[in-house]
Formats: C-alpha cells, structure tokens, sequence
C-alpha cells in the first residue's frame, strides 16, 4: 500500500513496445514532470499537444542519441489522466539503453508492470472492467479472445451494469418517492410497487449474465479437452495425432502415462488445451494411483471430455465424444461416436471435427460474453441477492428494500464507478410534481 | 393577549426585560460585551442563542424585532419526512423547537405511520401566534441571554479578529464570535409579477451591508429565490363544501420531555387547482417573475410555484391545495388560511383570477399576496463543519444563509452553530457530528461537500444510515454527547439516563427469556416448529408476533411500558440490517479518521488533475472520507492526496 501511494506523485516512463531491435521503439512517459522532461530530453520547448513532431534527444554531454519523433498529451487527455509523452526511437538496444539512461538521470522511474493502466483507471480514464479488457487484449491468442476483450475494453460489460445501476435507481426512486414524499398528491400510495417490474428485469438479466459467466470465463482462460479411458486405449497415441507430433510417450505397457501430458491448440478460434491422462484401473502402486485420481480431476473439470475405448469394459463415465479405437469393440455409449485409429491417424480429422462442432455449439458466440473472471461472477451474484431480498421486500417494508438495492448499488459499484442520492432525487424530480 | 415581563439578574445588574422596543435597553447594553452575538430571531437565530446561552457563553441575540422573534414567515407547520428527525435531534440536545411546536401545534399527524419506524415523519401545523410568543417566552426565561432590537448593518473586524457588530443606527456591540442568520434578508428582493421591492420578508427592510462584508470576505456567493403563497380570509372560503383532513387521533409530541398535547387540534380542509385555472395561470405566464425572467437565482424542484407546476407537468389537469388554518379560532391568525401548494410570483390580478377559479374559493378575498423572494446564499463549502466561515475566524452562519430552505434546516444549523460559537469562545474543541450519528451530521456535510444548487431540503433518502437515524432514537443517539459538553441541561439528562437505563435492561432481559417452539405453541404463537430456542427479541422480529402477544409466555413482560414495548420491537424488526450498518459506519469512520491539515497546498501535489485540483481547493475537505464524497475526485486523487500527507507527516 506505502509503496504504491508513494509512488503517486513520481513520473514514470516504460519501453511500449516489444524489447529488442526493432524498426521503430516506443517509450512512453507519464506524470507530472513529463513535460520538464520532455523539454530536458530534447532540448527544446515542448511540442504541439498530440502531433507528431521530429526531435533530436540528447544525453548529458549535450550528445545526440537519436532523432525520433515525439508526441506530447498534456493531462487529462492523456492515456493516463496525466501528463504523458511518447518518444518514437529507432528500436537499437544501444538507443534504448541510451534513452532509458538519461530518462533515470532526468528522474524517472521505471514502470512497474501494469502501471500505466493502473494510473488510467485511478485517474477515471477507464474504468476497472475495461482495464481488464484492455490487459486481456494484450494478451489476446486467439480470434476469439481478442473480440471479447476488445469487447470489455470497448465497455460492453460497463454497458450492462450501467444498464443495471439505470434499472436499480429507477426502482430506488420509485420507492424513496413513496417514502420522502408519501404526503404529495402527484405521488400515488404504494408507489413501491411500481418498482417491481424493473427489479424483475435486473434479476432476469443478471441471471443470464451470470448463466453464461462460465462461458465467459472459459473463452478467456481457454477450453479444457480431457483425454480419458482404460489403460493402453491409446490415449497417448491419439494426443500424439492430434498434435501431429511426439508429445507424450507411448508403449504397449498399460500404465505408461502416469501424470498428465498437456498440449495447446487452437480450435475455432478459442485456445484449447489436450490433456492426456493415466489410464483408470484399480491400482496398489501409490504413484499410479495419484495418476487415477488426478485423471478423474482433470475429467471432472474438462469442457469437453474424450472417452477412448478399445474394449468392452463399460465404465460409468462421462464421456462427450467416444473415440472408438478400431480394435475395440462397438460398446460405445452416451455422446458422439468416432471411428478411428490413432496408431494410423485415421479418424482423427473426423475427431476434431467432432470437438469443433460442441465447441462451437457451447461456446460460439460468447466471446461477448462480458463477465469474465471470479471477481464479476461474485459482485454480480451479491448484488442479484441483493435484488432478489429488495423485490421480496417491496411489499412490506419499503426501507429495507431500498436498503438492499444500495447494497446492490455497492456491489455493482465495486465492478467500478460510483452512485449517489442525487441520481435518485433527479428521476423522482423529473417524474412526480412534488410540493404542496 | 400573551405577554412576557420577568427580571433577570445578569452581570451584577439588575435587568428589566421587557417585549417590545425598550430605549433603556438599547442604551444601557450599547457598550456592553459578550461571548456570542447572533443576528437574526428566526428559527436559526433562535436556535443559535438558547443553544450558545445553555452552554453558559454571555449571549447577545440581536434582531430587527423582537415581535417578529420565532416568526413563521410561510407554512405554518413543523416537522415531516427527514425534518421531523430533525426537530428529534434539536430536542434530544435540549434546544427548543421541539418544545415550542408540541405549545403550539394544532394539527399533529405521525406521516408514514403505516410504514417502518426509520422512515415515520412527525408533523404538526402551527398556530403562529403560539409558536412565536412560546418562542419569545422561552428565550425570555433563558439564563445567560439577552435580546436587544437592533438592524445589524456591519461586523466590525481589527486586525482580521472579528471584535463585535455594528447597527445601522450606530450601535456597536462586542463580542468575538458572530452567528449570522440572516434567512432571506441578505439582499432580499420580493417579485410580484414585474415589480420589485428589496425587502427580507414582507414589510420588513432587507440587509445589505452584510451582503457587502460577506463579498468583502472573498466568500463565493449566489442568488436563491423561493417562494409563498396569498394568505386568504377563512371567512370567504366555502369551508363546508370541501374534504377535511383531521390530526391524529392521539398526537405524538416532538419533544422526548413532554407526555402529551394539550392545544386543540382542528382540521385542514382539501381542494385542487383544475383546467381553468391553469389556463389563467398559462395565458399569463410571461408574467410570472420567474418566466418573465427577472429571477436569476434557483428555487427549489420540490417546493414549486404553480406556474412551475402547470408548465412542467403540463398533463396534470389539477394540483392538491391543502387550506391550512394558521391559528385557532379566536387568536390573532384564526381566519387567515395557507393554501399550501399554490405558491407564485405572478401579480395581484392574475392571482385574484385564478385562485377563484378552484373549488371552494370562489368568493374568496386575499389578505396578502403571495411573491417570490431572492437573496443572497454563502456557498457552504466555504464553511467547516462547525459553520464556521473558513476565511474568518470567529464568524459562524446558519439557516438559509448557507443554502438550505425550512425551519428544521435553520434551527437544526443554528443550534450547531450556537454551540460551536460558544465553545469558540471558550476556547474549547468543537463539537461535530457525522453522518453516522445525526441527520444534522447528513445535512452539515452535504452542505460543506457538495454546496447547493437548489435550497437543501433534508429527505430521509439523504442518510446512508437511516435505519439507524431514527426520530424515535434520537435521545439514545444525542442527548449524552450533548450533556458532555454542556449544551444538554440535568434535566433532559438524567431523564434521558433513566430512560436508557430502562431500554437496556428490557433488552438484556427479552434476549435472555428463551422458549422452544412447542411451548409457544402452547402459548398460541405459531413459529416453525423447528426445534431451535427462540428469545423474546428473535419473536419480535416475526412481523405478526407483538409483544403483549409473548405476555402469555412470560409474564414479567406486561410490566414494560408501550414505549419500552416500541423500542424493544423496533430493535428487533431491524437487528440484523443494524448490524451490517454497524459494520459500514466503522469503515466510514476509518476514512473520516484520516484528516487533511488545514492549510493543505493542492497546487504542490503531484499527479493531480487540474479540475480535481481545483475541485480540492475550492472545497477543503476536512476529511480524507470527506474528500471522496466530493463528485469528480477520482480514486487516483485520493491516493495522491493522502501520500502527500503521509510524506508531510514523516518529514515532519
């Protein structure tokens, strides 16, 4: 906590762009002595704000470093909220090390990682959900990855609880109308009540929100494919044809996979992660045991699960796609059936396939999907119970019900932003003529 | 006629003081010093002095009459949502509405009965001569007090400390602390229709001197205007052809201290405006003071004139008028009747027109006319929390002066401001309350955080902590803290004392009687039979379960009076939110420990914006939980402010 509120007041700069040689680098600088250094750096008054201008940068000696160009955002229209600059230097290492050096000479110090944003977000340049966005967007893989943190970073998930707050107050001044202002005429008795159908509507909507949290938060994270089934079912071999090459080792002993053997891919668009596992069978070795049970685990939570069999040992287990190893007999149950062999390759096309189709059945589309980590699920699942206790409570006890929707209020306002009385008196206002 | 004559020993002279203008008084008192002057007998400057007088500082209350002391210049009615917690907390620390309302009220009515008990209004109407001459009568009988007639024209300052006031006739009075309420009066001016009349109220002078000494302050000033309705004969109104709205039946009193009320209630009678009379008021809105445009200054959205009504909620086909009688039959404001509701700036004719237009006042003859009023407001946020002028040490300011509109808002500032002038005087530490303790806290902070934009009106929707801030409570809240500074009389205390002592004990008692659900099956009270022990406070907290009910499990309950009963099943109804109330206070406690000193420099606080900097400046919170309240100041901003303070205390 000290070290970040001593920090507040210091100018920070960072490298922008990736490290190394590179045609062009960008630093970026922000704080209150941005300018100063800025002017220092190049020694010349500062340029127009917001337009590129060619410079030379100095060092101490009163040495050229490098010509770049130069960008000045004097706060607050600045990624930052703050004073901001961006020097756009030949990307040498022998330049950055240059530049890096005089910037510490001139004051600066280096950004701690995602201090930027951080900076952005305390000075209300964005609020917490699109930093997020935006942190994702960066660290984007895949197509689909990159549409929802754009999304966020764009505000859809601030859309929807700005969408809810609008909801919540309408309710609020609903209710404290029939409260502060039960002796006006233009205000009807048991105005509460007219509060009902808007927290019927956030309750509705915030459960749909939070009914595809989990989709939401697979889209981000990545799907989980477990690879499943008997000993020596091949399950190994077919994760070896899968990826196309020798990821996990393979042998006629059952038994050979012990721990999980994980490999990444791309499928439609979403990052998807194989893991093959130890084959199921009672053991008394200690260590294949621990491999059961950590199969089982990753099965448990997997999104989509493939049960490999090569016998007619039926085990009771879920199994989305059955890979039906072409020794094996034909007892395959409960999701899609593919044949193939994973020894030959063949079949597996029609696999993927198989995996494609659910993924894109389960998951298409949810990149817009806006709640997408723990800590959206949780605000948002206090302030639904919030709602819920306020919409029981409209009836009967009108303050304990705007009570609970401040509370909701809070929940959302923990997402970001704040909310105030103000707003509440402003629809009241707007809505009834009030005074006698 | 009422009337007051009493002698007073003060200051080793004997006093004679007597109602009315006494030339003696001036003469002898014009060279005489006090602890605390305050100017203006309204509902602040009368709040202001008893408070300042209880706390045992030489008061002077200065007013341009003293007839006109404790004078309801409009709605002849006290209390209501959010205000009757207010009149609670002047009582609950002995000050004098509270008392003063249940001498005069005629038309006691507990608003929001039917709902929760955080969120019930008392209100009465008032009988203006009772109110003003229980005012005049009480102050009259206030040790350390006196009242002199005098127009204040100017605070005489030396060397920055303010020293004393100066009348327009030349008097000077001495004094360190200054409590200006000056309601309406500062550069007051009356609208009716195109004509314009500086006055305070009507009649009376407006103060213009001390608008100038504010200014010459450097305060930020603006204009706010508000409004009254015509004043009708009760004679000329068809009384029988209209609905009545009786009092209560039994009537609460505001005061802790009184059982009962004695004044007889009457009834208010009710009629509506209707589409004729918005079409007169419509064809002559240009000349209405403010759709003409000779009003600058801002009125209040919940307090609208009828020109207001009529054009912005044009679907209305009729507004509500309540006829409330301003005095008992037979005393001096018997037949002039309020018509709450219609209040306007348009002129005599037009008024005359469409007032006749409504039911019941067909024939109706107006003894005044109503007008809108403009004055000059401090912005609060040049204020502390004690309303203490920032710029000038010793100069405090209450009532309508900072912005607020309504009686309740005046006495409440008042008695907030009378006692800090008198523990300025007496060099002692001021004495705040927060937002988690009063509605006078709520009302003081949004005050000098926010400012104001339209006159302030205390709603119960402004309290975070509403179901903790109730009317009900607010002795158990306040009466202690106030006794411990001194502004709470041994009486109210020990009084207060006994009554607390009373609730606890009912309390620890109902928590310790238990019974399983069987036996109160037993006993007829139908719970979940669920095998779990319930306590006495558990069963209150059912809303079909009261506690004469229980009296047929535990006997020793019938000996708890109905207010122990009432307190008992409050508590239980809101238990659970209290406490989660409980918890939230502590940490807004936590961020209203964190102080900003005085004189903190924005301008040498790195990584601050321009806007919340100057945001900062011109507000100066006290508090770091004070500062967040502000709009606008962002998080980031915080954390600047509060490391640059941090740094400071470590360098220091």
């Amino acid at each position: 906590m000290s070290d970040v509120l001593s920090s507040q007041d210091e100018t920070i700069f960072a490298l922008s762009s990736a490290p190394g040689r590179a045609g062009v680098s960008v630093l970026r600088v922000s704080g209150v002595g941005a300018g100063r250094v800025l002017e220092d750096l190049t020694q010349s008054a500062l340029p127009a704000p917001r337009r590129a201008s060619l410079r030379s940068i100095y060092n101490a000696e009163g040495t050229v470093i490098d010509q770049p160009l130069v960008l000045w955002f004097p706060a607050p229209k600045s990624f930052t909220g703050e004073d901001c600059a961006e020097i756009h230097v030949h990307g040498s290492v022998a330049i950055l090390e240059a530049a890096a050096r005089r910037l510490v000479e001139l004051g600066l110090r280096q950004a701690r990682p995602g201090e930027f944003t951080r900076r952005a977000v305390e000075h209300g340049k964005m609020d917490l959900t699109e930093a997020e966005g935006l942190a994702d967007l960066i660290d984007a893989r895949t197509e689909g990855q990159r549409v929802q943190a754009l999304s966020n970073m764009g505000g859809a998930l601030r859309e929807m609880y700005e969408g809810w707050k609008s909801l919540i107050l309408d309710a609020l001044a609903q209710i404290e109308g029939e409260i502060d202002f039960a002796d006006e005429e233009d205000v009807p008795d048991a105005l509460s009540h007219a509060a009902y159908p808007f927290l019927e509507e956030v309750a509705e909507s915030m459960s749909a929100a939070l009914a595809g949290a989990d989709r939401g938060r697979a889209v981000r994270e990545g799907l989980r494919i477990a690879i499943i089934g008997a000993p020596n079912a091949g399950k190994s071999t077919l994760l070896n044809a899968i990826m196309g090459r020798d990821v996990a080792i393979t042998s006629p002993q059952a038994g050979t996979t012990r721990d999980i053997v994980e490999a990444g891919a791309v499928i439609a668009g979403l990052p998807v992660t194989f893991s093959d596992t130890a084959g199921l069978r009672e053991s008394s070795d200690a260590i294949e045991a621990e491999g059961v049970r950590r199969a089982l685990a990753r099965a448990e939570d997997a999104h989509v699960v493939v049960h490999v069999r090569r016998s007619n040992n039926s085990e009771e287990l879920r199994s989305d796609i059955v890979f039906r190893n072409h020794e094996a007999d034909d007892s395959g149950r409960s999701g899609a059936e593919v044949e193939g062999n994973a020894l030959s390759g063949e079949g597996v096309d029609l696999l993927m396939a198989e995996i494609e189709r659910q993924i894109l059945e389960k998951y298409a589309g949810l990149e817009n999907s806006a709640l997408t980590r723990v800590r959206h699920v949780e605000c948002i699942s206090s302030a639904l119970e919030n709602v819920e206790i306020a919409k029981n409570k409209l009836g009967t006890m009108a303050e304990l019900s705007s009570e609970n929707l401040r509370k909701s209020l809070i929940n959302i306002e923990e997402l970001s932003g704040r909310a105030d009385m103000e707003q509440v008196f402003d629809r009241i206002f707007s809505s009834f003529c009030i005074g006698k | 006629m009422f009337h007051v004559e009493h002698l007073r020993e003060s200051g080793g002279i004997l006093r004679l003081d007597r109602w009315g203008p006494s030339p003696y008084m001036a003469a002898m008192n014009s060279s005489s010093t006090y602890d605390v002057i305050i100017i203006g007998g309204g509902h602040a400057g009368c709040e202001a002095a008893a408070a300042s007088a209880r706390m045992g500082a030489a008061t002077l209350l200065l007013t341009h009459k003293i007839e006109t002391i404790g004078e309801m210049s409009c709605n002849p009615a006290i209390g209501g949502l959010g205000k009757g917690h207010l009149v609670r907390e002047v009582d609950a620390l002995d000050g004098v509405m509270g008392r003063v309302a249940d001498a005069s009220g005629i038309q006691f009515r507990m608003l929001n009965r039917s709902k929760g008990p955080a969120v019930r209004g008392p209100r009465t109407q008032s009988d203006r001569y009772l109110y003003r001459t229980e005012m005049q009568a009480m102050l009259g009988t206030q040790e350390n007090l006196t009242i002199i007639a005098g127009a204040v024209d100017d605070i005489i300052t030396d060397a920055g400390h303010i020293v004393g006031v100066r009348t327009e006739d030349g008097r000077e009075f001495a004094a360190g602390q200054v409590v200006l309420t000056t309601g309406t009066f500062l550069k007051g001016v009356i609208h009716v229709g195109e004509t314009r009349t500086p006055a305070g109220r009507w009649g009376e002078a407006p103060a213009l001197g001390l608008s100038s000494r504010l200014y010459g302050l450097g305060l930020r000033m603006g204009r706010l205007k508000t409004g009254t309705p015509a004043r009708l004969a009760k004679a000329s109104i068809d009384w029988e052809a209209l609905d009545q709205q009786a009092a209560d039946e039994v009537p609460v009193p505001f005061s802790f201290l009184n059982r009962e009320i004695t004044v007889p209630q009457i009834t208010c009678a009710i009629t509506h405006t209707n589409e004729e009379t918005h079409r007169v008021i419509s064809k002559n809105i240009e000349k209405s003071a403010v759709y003409g445009g000779g009003i600058a200054g801002r009125g209040p959205r919940y307090c609208p004139s009828i020109e207001d009504k009529v054009v912005r909620f044009a679907d209305r086909n009729r507004h509500q008028i309540f006829l409330e009688p301003e005095g008992l039959p037979g005393n001096p404001d018997g037949d002039t009747v309020y018509p709450n509701g219609i209040s306007t700036s348009l002129p005599h004719d037009v008024q005359d027109a469409f007032l006749r237009t409504i039911r019941g006042l067909e024939q109706v003859e107006v003894q005044r006319y109503a007008y809108a009023i403009e004055y000059d407001y401090v912005d609060p946020r040049d204020l502390r929390a004690t309303l203490e002028v920032k710029v000038q040490k010793g100069l405090f300011l209450a009532g309508q002066i900072n912005g607020t509109t309504g009686y309740e808002e005046a006495a409440a500032q008042g008695l907030m401001a009378g006692t800090n002038a008198a523990l300025a005087a007496q060099d002692r530490a001021p004495f705040i309350l927060d937002r988690s303790q009063a509605y006078i806290g709520v009302m003081i902070d949004d005050l000098i955080t926010k400012g104001v934009t339209e006159p302030y009106r205390m709603f119960t929707s402004r309290a975070e902590y509403r179901l903790l801030l109730r009317a009900d409570n607010a002795d158990q809240r306040l009466t202690k803290l106030g006794e411990d500074i001194g502004v709470v009389g041994e009486v109210r205390a020990r009084y207060t004392d006994e009554k607390i002592e009373k609730f606890t004990k009912a309390k620890a008692l109902s928590n310790a009687l238990k019974e399983s659900p069987s036996a109160l099956a037993k006993a007829g009270i139908k719970i979940n039979q669920d095998g779990v022990r319930r306590s006495v406070m558990d069963l209150l907290a059912y809303p079909n379960i009261t506690l004469p009910a229980l009296t047929a499990v535990w006997p020793e309950l019938a000996e708890m009076d109905a207010d122990t009963a009432e307190y008992l099943t409050i508590d239980a109804t809101y238990a659970g939110y209290l406490e989660r109330q409980a918890r939230d206070i502590e940490a807004f406690r936590r961020d209203e420990g964190l102080r900003i000193p005085d004189g903190l420099d924005y301008g040498a606080i790195g990584g601050l914006s321009n806007e919340v900097r100057s945001k900062l400046t011109d507000t100066r919170p006290a508090t770091l939980g004070q500062a967040a309240r502000m709009e606008g100041v962002t998080p980031g901003a915080l954390m600047a402010v509060l490391a640059h303070i941090k740094k400071a205390n470590r360098a220091a």
